[in-house]
């Protein structure tokens, strides 16, 4: 296990690609200190910024990066990584596993923005809250999230996997506006509530709300009252009005709501 | 044998013993690369970079001692552009499709594009007064009008973009064939083509008419590129050409829709095969993710509806439209592959490779950087069948390649790349290495007596990715892919001399007042807003 201490309290943005178990793996104790790491418009080596102390694994373990203290200003850590484990013992920085391939990434305290962009597998646990645009596309891009699995047991903001293509995110506390905009396929699963504007252009998928909602968007349509829905094998109990959508790019995504914390969608009945 | 350089022309012999000598022994050298059309500057450029984020994120340059930071794959910045250029021994770079209305900002992109010699054709195939004029029957008037523009707007050659058909666009509908009338200026496309063509003759301007057919990225639309070529016929003299088709893949197809769509460009071979008159250039499609764009909105709004993805639709207030959509050509779909076919089919069947030049419409059919595969393929039976076993096989079944054997020798590769485009350009001191000509060469790292193309193909393609040496102006600029020398490149433009000095009259201020954004006083550019302008005089018989 490899364990990293941030020296001082970063004030400008530190571009960290290089923490990543495939990077420290094989290399030598030496080797991973000189990785070379920007810090603003400054190259600096990662032992300039971080303490870094190796400890024997058993060998039974996955290869483990820890890292211990606020690396809220640290982006990018674990992008591209396909195997191996990185536990944040704090808040993480913005694009947080970007493009993984596989591996675990588990933040016990908050994660910025852009968490899993375009990842394609592997998973990546938040225990706090989370930024904007999880497990969404590059800016301008349409390839989205394309697997693997974002858990959030706080909130999250706006434009939950946009983009998103395949792959499972679930949200156990509120979410922003426009959850699921653009979604191809995949899942999305919201505990909590929504801001609203759920599924806008989406194409394909599944968005289940089991909180509030304000309302749904005018280009979907009533389908169904279900009892219960599947999330990745699981049953999740009702039940949820079911909306198909978004009709305005002819898609066919599937959004979940929950009844009964929707009363004031009771109008949309009728329609049934 | 050497080739004498002196004060950036060649010259007949220098002193040796205080000369620079560079070795090309074992090598190629040819003039510097001229391109034809590519959109390289200029509002609807910069557009298609504001719109693709993710085009940029893929491709970054990072800065050098010599050289500035850039991005972009399908779309590059500025000063990358030429960089790029530049390294694949390219000296001169014609950008097409301006609207006189963005002129300004089209050249100060252009000075901002380091290493080549460049210019740019205004559109005016749907400018107002160029209608009203055509309308009316007044081609000396209209002539004298457009001598008036080529020196506000710094322009090079009449650029026309599916004539009528975006004046048309302004009142949601689009001409469908040569003989459809424009909305409110009761005018048909074959009227505007002449006229400007016979307008063009008058002012004898260095390149012809410079069209982009109607119809354009439509099944069948073959017929319309025949008939445009056909209209003009009777107004060439002799041996010159007239007018010239630009990207004439995209309008040789054949077919009544995209399921029986197929290639035209045999009917089209054949007719350039016997006429004199027009000239062409491939605009070849490469299988890569590229960014289209072209003052043809109409076209553009139909290739929104065929891929849904995100798009840029513009009205250019009394001058032009544009649009701009990106676009993945895939090797599996039938449609791309039978456009990839119909570029290179184009290329082989024309016999005389004066007629037709080397592009890719860049960035439509795909970024000026894949030219060394397009070489490839054109010098090599082997590089096409190779790529032809990959492709859609819808596609392959129709494809006229498998029956091809042509391979372009290096001198035909010359003339496709260079000497041919300059020759229609008249840029009389390009495209050669004769004594007088600008000290433009480009060599290239290849052993044409000992390497075969067609079997080695890439060797050559990659000797044409990062020319050994880049001369520019006499000064050795990029060497074996290496930018060692920044310059500023010049910007062509022409200076009609009209018999009477151009009268700008009231009517026209007036105009300008009611209907553009712009004054009058403001529209022309001075000569010296240019880093390096370089007036080409001309004589008009008006």
């Amino acid at each position: 296990m490899i364990i990293l201490y941030p020296r001082h309290a970063f004030k400008v943005p530190v571009d960290a690609e290089c923490i990543s178990p495939d990077v420290f793996a094989e290399k030598s104790a030496k080797e991973i200190a000189t990785l070379q790491i920007w810090e603003g418009n400054q190259k600096r080596t990662l032992s300039d910024l971080f303490k870094i102390k190796h400890e024997t694994d058993s060998p039974s373990e996955e290869f483990t990066i820890r890292i211990c203290g606020d690396v809220s200003k640290v982006r990018k850590i674990g992008a591209k990584m396909s195997m191996g484990h990185i536990i944040i013992e704090s808040d993480a920085g913005m694009h947080l596993g970007e493009e993984m391939k596989g591996g675990v990434i588990t933040v016990t305290g908050n994660a910025d923005s852009w968490t899993g962009s375009i990842m394609k597998n592997g998973t990546i646990e938040i225990k706090g809250n989370a930024g904007d645009y999880i497990g969404a596309s590059y800016r301008g891009s349409t390839q989205g999230m394309s697997g693997g699995k974002i858990v959030i047991h706080g909130n999250a903001g706006y434009e939950v996997g946009c983009f998103m293509r395949k792959g499972l995110i679930k949200v156990y506390g509120d979410v922003g506006r426009f959850a699921g905009i653009h979604m191809r396929n995949g899942t999305v699963f919201i505990r909590g509530n929504s801001e609203g504007r759920a599924g806008a252009q989406m194409i394909n998928g599944k968005i289940v709300v089991c909180g509030y909602i304000p309302s749904i968007l005018p280009t979907f349509t009533i389908d169904d009252v279900r009892p219960k829905v599947k999330v990745n094998g699981e049953k999740v109990e009702g039940p949820f009005y079911r909306f198909v959508g978004d009709l305005a790019d002819g898609g066919n995504g599937k959004l979940f709501v929950s009844k009964t914390k929707n009363p004031h969608l009771d109008s949309y009945e009728k329609y049934l | 044998m050497d080739i004498a350089i002196k004060d950036g022309k060649i010259v007949e012999k220098v002193d040796e013993k205080k000369a620079e000598v560079v070795d090309a022994s074992g090598m190629i050298v040819m003039p510097g690369g001229v391109d034809i059309h590519c959109h390289i500057a200029g509002a609807e450029v910069n557009s298609g970079r504001l719109l693709r984020p993710e085009d940029h994120v893929k491709d970054v340059e990072v800065k050098t001692a010599l050289t500035r930071s850039g991005v972009g794959y399908s779309i590059p910045s500025t000063f990358t552009t030429g960089y790029r250029y530049s390294r694949m021994g390219y000296t001169t770079v014609m950008n097409p499709s301006m609207p006189p209305l963005e002129a300004r900002h089209t050249h100060e992109e252009l000075d901002d594009t380091p290493m080549v010699d460049k210019a740019t054709y205004p559109l005016l195939g749907d400018w107002w007064f160029v209608l009203e004029h055509l309308r009316d029957g007044l081609i000396e008037e209209c002539a004298a009008h457009v001598a008036w523009m080529m020196t506000a707007t710094k322009g090079y050659a009449i650029k026309i973009v599916n004539p009528g058909g975006l004046e048309s666009w302004g009142f949601g509908r689009n001409v469908k064939s040569l003989d459809d009338h424009v909305p409110y200026f009761n005018i048909t496309p074959r009227e505007i083509l002449r006229g400007l063509c016979k307008v063009n003759k008058l002012l004898n301007l260095p390149h012809t008419i410079h069209v982009h057919t109607n119809n354009l990225g439509k099944p069948g639309n073959y017929i319309t590129a025949l008939e445009t070529m056909k209209c003009v016929e009777d107004l060439a003299d002799g041996n010159r050409p007239v007018i010239h088709i630009t990207h004439c893949q995209f309008c040789a197809f054949k077919g009544s829709d995209w399921q029986t769509m197929s290639s035209g460009a045999e009917e089209i071979a054949k007719y350039v095969n016997h006429h004199n008159h027009v000239t062409l250039d491939m605009g070849q499609v490469i299988f890569t993710d590229t960014t289209t764009m072209t003052a043809d909105g109409p076209f553009q709004y139909g290739l929104y509806t065929l891929t849904g993805n995100k798009w840029v639709n513009h009205d250019v207030e009394t001058e032009t439209t544009s649009g701009i959509v990106p676009f993945r050509y895939k090797r599996k779909s039938a449609v791309h592959a039978t456009q990839w076919s119909i570029g290179l089919e184009l290329a082989l069947l024309i016999k005389d490779p004066w007629k037709i030049y080397m592009t890719t419409d860049h960035p439509n059919g795909g970024p000026f950087t894949a030219y060394p595969n397009i070489i490839a393929w054109l010098m090599s039976r082997v590089a096409r069948k190779k790529t032809l076993s990959k492709i859609s096989k819808r596609a392959r079944r129709k494809s006229l390649l498998p029956s091809i054997d042509r391979e372009l020798s290096f001198y035909e590769l010359a003339i496709v790349t260079r000497a041919g485009q300059a020759k229609a350009l008249s840029l009389t001191q390009k495209g050669h290495l004769g004594v007088g000509a600008d000290a433009d060469v480009a060599v290239y790292n290849v052993n044409p007596e000992q390497v075969d193309p067609s079997k080695k193909y890439k060797t050559v393609r990659r000797a044409f990715k990062r020319a050994a040496y880049t001369i520019k102006g006499g000064e050795i600029v990029a060497k074996d892919g290496q930018i060692v020398r920044p310059i500023f490149g010049k910007t062509f433009w022409v200076d009609v001399k009209t018999s009477l000095p151009t009268e700008v009259n009231d009517d026209l201020k007036r105009k300008f007042r009611e209907y553009w954004t712009v004054e009058y006083e403001n529209y022309s550019i001075p000569d010296r807003f240019l880093h390096v302008p370089a007036p080409i005089p001309v004589k008009a018989e008006v």
